[in-house]
């Protein structure tokens, strides 16, 4: 079985408006897959369903969540975070909001270690030096003892990306983690997470918007309209012959600087309209 | 062509608080350092650069909503560096900016048709509804958007209010500050086709800020690259594309990722 396996997650807001529907995808252990799609897409849900951080107002309405070899959603809430904690990690968003700005970096790090995998506190800080070291922070005594605002962007997330790999986990969701950063810095942290992942052989679902970063650090991909699975394919297949009209659409409004000729095209309302007749099937065959 | 805007050995500083001593005054932070360049009638200047490259800092001293520390702009003509508030407000219809985020810079509480009408009041200019419908129009939303509320609206439908809000006081400049950056890409080829369309109806004259060189190919003809508040580049479009001059100008596009699983990138 898959490392991750999700069959037929179907999520909803409370009384609702439906955001997953049926959604099936699978992460083999030590994979980079992408996981695509416009805001609203339902991507960032998936990963947060995996996690156990729904908000309050989602709720699962059907299916199952497989994370090495056992259900998530059979669990009862306490052994379900020690299990979620232990195998599983974040690489938020946004660097700013993620770190509490009114606290030092050290704690942010090994809180976590301390009181959900009750590590020693000795153990969780040289193990937060260590880290600082592999994602190339110089003067980790220092950083450790500084607060977020005393930090650049870049250098932030690679604090984050270094307290997700902390308890080494086999599983990191990694939610739109470069599209706070310039280009320049976007290569730099990229880099950095495909390198950690190679050497940790974590298993890695790159939640993001952009194709270009997909086609430069995932194998596989799956792409999500309205909260259903448009197309799950290998990157070097989707490239060459996107399969699913969507998809070819979604590639050609994709910019493109060593295209002259590139006028960008956006998704075309006919194709909208199409994958919107799917998404309303989906949502009938659910009902019926 | 005649220039709009010439700007002339501009320089920037800004107080350094995190770095203010106790008692006394913040060192201050040199954000642009002697910059000069011209932005003809008609054009569209794409501003690049990386994160603290001072290209927002640049915009915003253009439009005069920061103060220069040194330096000139003239916009058409007139020298506008150091007029005062009073003098500046009639001018002030003619530069007008379009916001990064379109959640932040829109009221939330406030609908979309008194957004549009506000900035029209202001400058003493007609903001009947049909003032705002027809810049609705002109960004191709419903009329029946002007009774709705900011959040109502998706990312793309934001942006485009942000854009009526501009054009409906019949500017002749728009500093554009990374407008595309926070929308998908099929609500950016929409914006940006838009856009492009007014420049060539309405006759305007655009900068557009970004950090985005795809998106700059597609839309400027000209682009200036800043590094630490100094312009390293600047040249027509297709020039610095095929043969960038700056190192800088190259590092920033071989760092961008195309989609193509057999470009050369890591």
């Amino acid at each position: 079985m898959s490392f991750l396996s999700i069959r037929n997650l179907s999520l909803r807001l409370k009384g609702g408006e439906r955001l997953l529907r049926a959604v099936s995808l699978n992460v083999e252990a030590g994979e980079v897959r992408g996981l695509v799609g416009e805001s609203g897409a339902g991507k960032s849900m998936i990963g947060k369903a995996v996690l156990g951080t729904l908000p309050q107002a989602v709720e699962v309405v059907s299916g199952e969540i497989w994370l090495d070899g056992v259900d998530l959603l059979t669990l009862p809430v306490g052994q379900r975070r020690k299990r979620i904690g232990g195998l599983a990690a974040l690489i938020p968003q946004d660097p700013l909001t993620a770190l509490n700005p009114s606290r030092r970096i050290g704690p942010q790090i090994t809180d976590r270690l301390v009181d959900i995998l009750s590590w020693k506190r000795d153990r969780a800080e040289a193990r937060a030096r260590e880290l600082l070291a592999e994602v190339q922070i110089d003067g980790a005594e220092r950083v450790l003892r500084s607060y977020p605002h005393e930090l650049s962007g870049g250098m932030r997330q690679r604090i984050l990306i270094a307290s997700a790999f902390a308890a080494e986990p086999k599983l990191i969701i990694a939610d739109e983690p470069t599209t706070a950063l310039d280009v320049t810095v976007q290569k730099q942290i990229l880099r950095l997470i495909a390198g950690m992942q190679a050497r940790h052989d974590t298993a890695l679902l790159f939640v993001t918007h952009d194709l270009g970063v997909v086609s430069k650090v995932c194998q596989n991909l799956t792409i999500l309209y309205g909260g259903l699975v448009v197309e799950d394919a290998s990157v070097r297949d989707f490239f060459h012959a996107p399969k699913h009209a969507y998809s070819r659409a979604l590639l050609a409004a994709t910019p493109k600087y060593t295209d002259p000729a590139a006028s960008l095209l956006p998704v075309p309302d006919a194709v909208i309209a199409a994958v919107r007749a799917e998404v309303a099937a989906a949502d009938e065959a659910w009902h019926g | 062509m005649a220039d709009l805007y010439e700007v002339k050995d501009l320089h920037l500083s800004l107080p350094d608080l995190t770095r203010k001593p106790f008692l006394g005054p913040a060192p201050r932070i040199e954000i642009l350092n002697g910059v000069s360049f011209t932005i003809a009638k008609g054009e569209i200047l794409g501003i690049v650069g990386g994160s603290g490259s001072g290209k927002s800092t640049l915009g915003r001293a253009l439009l005069r909503l920061l103060q220069p520390t040194g330096g000139s702009i003239h916009f058409d003509g007139q020298d506008i560096t150091y007029l005062s508030e009073d003098r500046l407000r009639p001018s002030r219809r003619r530069f007008q900016m379009i916001f990064q985020d379109p959640m932040s810079s829109l009221n939330p509480r406030h609908r979309v048709g008194k957004i549009i009408a506000g900035p029209l009041q202001v400058q003493g200019m007609d903001h009947s509804p049909a003032r705002v419908a027809d810049a609705l129009d002109h960004v191709g939303l419903p009329r029946s958007f002007a009774q709705r509320y900011p959040h109502e609206l998706s990312g793309g439908q934001r942006q485009r209010i942000g854009i009526a809000r501009a054009i409906a006081l019949r500017p002749e400049f728009i500093l554009a500050d990374e407008i595309v950056s926070g929308l998908d890409v099929s609500s950016q080829a929409q914006v940006l086709n838009l856009l492009e369309g007014l420049v060539k109806d309405l006759g305007l004259t655009l900068g557009f800020i970004s950090h985005d060189l795809s998106v700059i190919r597609r839309l400027c003809t000209r682009v200036l690259v800043l590094q630490q508040g100094r312009i390293v580049e600047n040249a027509p479009t297709c020039q610095v594309f095929a043969a960038p001059s700056a190192a800088y100008t190259r590092e920033l596009l071989d760092a961008i990722p195309l989609p193509d699983p057999d470009q050369v990138w890591v």
